[in-house]
C-alpha cells in the first residue's frame, strides 16, 4: 500500500496542482491581476509599445530546448510569451522575428506566430520567414541568432527558453548593437551568463511569469499562484524532513 | 479543426502522462513517443528547408549581410550533396567535419570566454547593486580556488573556501532555482494539457 502511494505521489501532486489551477483560473478570471514588480518584464512590456512606435522589431529567441525532454517546459513558456508579443506587434511595419535551435520548436514557433497574427485579425501580414530555425547545434543556433540581432533593425532581444553558455554570444551581439536584452534560461549556466549580460536579470521561475505580466490571461496569473502554493509546500516538506532527521539523531 | 487538434494534443498528453504511473498505459506511451521521435526527424528536414528559404530570401532582396547568407546556402547545398553522394563516413566528409565544423564551433567556444570576461567587467557598470557584487566576488573566489598559479595554491582557497562556496552556497542556490523551474514547468505543462496554451495553432 505504501509503495503504491509512493509511486502515485507525483500524480497526486499533479492532480492537486491541476485542481488548484482550474479553481484559481475560474476565481480570478474577472479580477485584475496583482503582480509584484519584476523590472525586466516591466521593461519588456514597455519595449513592445516602443518597438511598434519607432519602427523597429523584437527578436524573440526560444533557445534549443527539445520538446521531447525535460527542457520543453521553458520552450513552451517562451512560446506562450511569443504568442502575446506576436499579437501585439503584428500590425507593426517591422514584425517580431523568432529564432530557435530545435526543428520541432521551429515548427511550433511558426504556428504560434501565425496564431498571434490571426488573433490580431491580420493573418495576411504573416510571413513564414519570421519564425526561423537558425541552427541545429547550440553554437550553430547562437551564430545564426547573432546575425538577426545585427542585421534586421532589431531594438530588443528577448531570450526565453533553454540556453547554455552560448547565450553569451547572442547577448554580446545585442550589446554591441546597443539593444535592450531581456533573458531567462532554465539552465544554470545559461542563467549565470544572462545574469551578467542583461540590464535586469530574470532568475529561476521568473521565466515562466512572462505571460502573466504581458496580459496572457487568468490562467497565467493563476499559474503563478499555484507555483507559490507548491513552493510553500516544498519549503514545509524540506523543513519537516530536516526536523525529522534532526529528531532521529537526538 | 482547432477543437480537433486540441482534443488530439490533450489526449496524447494525458496518455503519455499516465504511462509514467500505470503499466497498462506504458505500451501506448512508448508508441506515441516513437511517433514523436519520427516526426521530430522529419521536422529537422523542414527546419533545414526553412533555414535555406530564409537565407535565399535575404540574397534575393540584397539585404545587409547577404554574403554570409550566400556562403551558408552554398555550404549547406555542397555538404548535403556530397554527403548523399559519398556517405557521411567517407574520408572527405570526415575532413569537412573535423576540419571545418568542429574547429568553427571550438572558435566560438573560445570567443565565448572573451565575451564572458567582458560581460563580467561590464556588469558593475550596467547594474551596480549588491547582487552584482556578490556574483563577481563569488566568481573571483572560485577562480582563485581552482586556478593553477605559478607560486602554488593560495592557502585555504582550494581546500576550504572554494569547496564550501561551490558545494554549500552555490549548490543550495542552484537547487532552489531548479525547484522553481520545475514548478514553472509543471504549471506550464498543465496549461498545455488544459488547452489554455496551444502552441499548435490555436487562437
Amino acid at each position: 500500500m505504501i509503495a503504491l502511494v509512493v509511486k502515485l505521489f507525483p500524480l497526486i501532486i499533479i492532480l492537486v496542482a491541476a485542481i488548484l489551477l482550474l479553481a484559481l483560473t475560474l476565481w480570478k478570471r474577472n479580477s485584475p491581476a496583482k503582480l509584484r514588480d519584476i523590472p525586466a518584464l516591466t521593461r519588456l512590456y514597455r519595449m513592445l509599445g516602443l518597438s511598434v512606435e519607432d519602427g523597429t522589431r523584437l527578436h524573440i529567441s526560444l533557445g534549443h530546448g527539445s520538446l521531447l525532454d525535460a527542457r520543453g517546459g521553458s520552450a513552451l513558456a517562451g512560446l506562450a510569451t511569443m504568442r502575446i508579443i506576436a499579437e501585439k506587434t503584428s500590425v507593426s511595419d517591422m514584425p517580431a522575428v523568432a529564432s530557435s535551435g530545435d526543428p520541432v520548436l521551429g515548427l511550433l514557433t511558426q504556428d504560434t506566430l501565425q496564431a498571434g497574427y490571426q488573433a490580431a485579425g491580420v493573418d495576411e501580414f504573416y510571413s513564414h520567414t519570421t519564425g526561423r530555425v537558425t541552427g541545429l547545434t547550440p553554437f550553430g543556433f547562437a551564430a545564426g541568432a547573432m546575425h538577426i540581432s545585427r542585421n534586421e533593425k532589431v531594438s530588443t532581444t528577448v531570450m526565453l527558453g533553454h540556453f547554455g553558455p552560448e547565450a553569451a554570444l547572442i547577448a554580446d551581439a545585442s550589446d554591441r548593437e546597443s539593444l535592450t536584452l531581456i533573458g531567462a534560461s532554465d539552465n544554470l549556466s545559461g542563467q549565470a551568463v544572462l545574469f551578467a549580460n542583461t540590464q535586469d536579470a530574470l532568475i529561476g521561475e521568473e521565466l515562466f511569469a512572462a505571460g502573466a505580466y504581458l496580459g496572457a490571461g487568468a490562467a497565467h496569473t493563476a499559474s503563478l499562484t499555484v507555483q507559490d502554493v507548491l513552493r510553500w509546500l516544498v519549503i514545509a516538506a524540506l523543513l519537516g524532513g530536516a526536523a525529522i532527521k534532526l529528531l532521529g539523531t537526538i | 479543426m482547432r477543437v480537433f487538434t486540441a482534443v488530439i494534443a490533450i489526449a496524447t498528453g494525458v496518455l503519455i502522462l499516465f504511462g509514467y504511473f500505470f503499466e497498462s498505459f506504458a505500451l501506448v506511451q512508448s508508441l506515441l513517443l516513437n511517433w514523436a521521435i519520427i516526426l521530430a526527424s522529419v521536422a529537422a528536414l523542414v527546419g533545414i528547408f526553412n533555414l535555406t528559404v530564409v537565407h535565399m530570401d535575404k540574397i534575393r532582396r540584397g539585404e545587409k549581410g547577404g554574403i554570409y547568407s550566400a556562403l551558408l546556402v552554398i555550404g549547406l547545398v555542397g555538404t548535403l550533396g556530397f554527403g548523399i553522394l559519398l556517405r557521411p563516413q567517407h574520408s572527405a566528409m570526415q575532413m569537412v567535419l573535423n576540419g571545418i565544423i568542429i574547429p568553427a564551433e571550438a572558435a566560438l567556444l573560445g570567443l565565448l570566454t572573451i565575451s564572458l570576461l567582458y560581460a563580467a567587467i561590464r556588469l558593475l557598470r550596467r547594474r551596480p547593486d549588491m547582487m552584482s557584487i556578490v556574483f563577481l566576488v563569488t566568481a573571483a573566489l572560485l577562480f582563485l580556488g581552482s586556478a593553477t598559479l605559478p607560486f602554488g595554491d593560495i592557502p585555504l582557497f582550494g581546500v576550504l573556501i572554494r569547496p564550501w562556496v561551490s558545494q554549500v552556497l552555490a549548490l543550495g542556490g542552484a537547487r532552489g532555482i531548479l525547484i522553481g523551474v520545475a514548478l514553472g514547468t509543471l504549471t506550464t505543462g498543465l496549461r498545455v494539457l488544459f488547452g489554455v496554451d496551444r502552441p499548435y495553432g490555436g487562437r
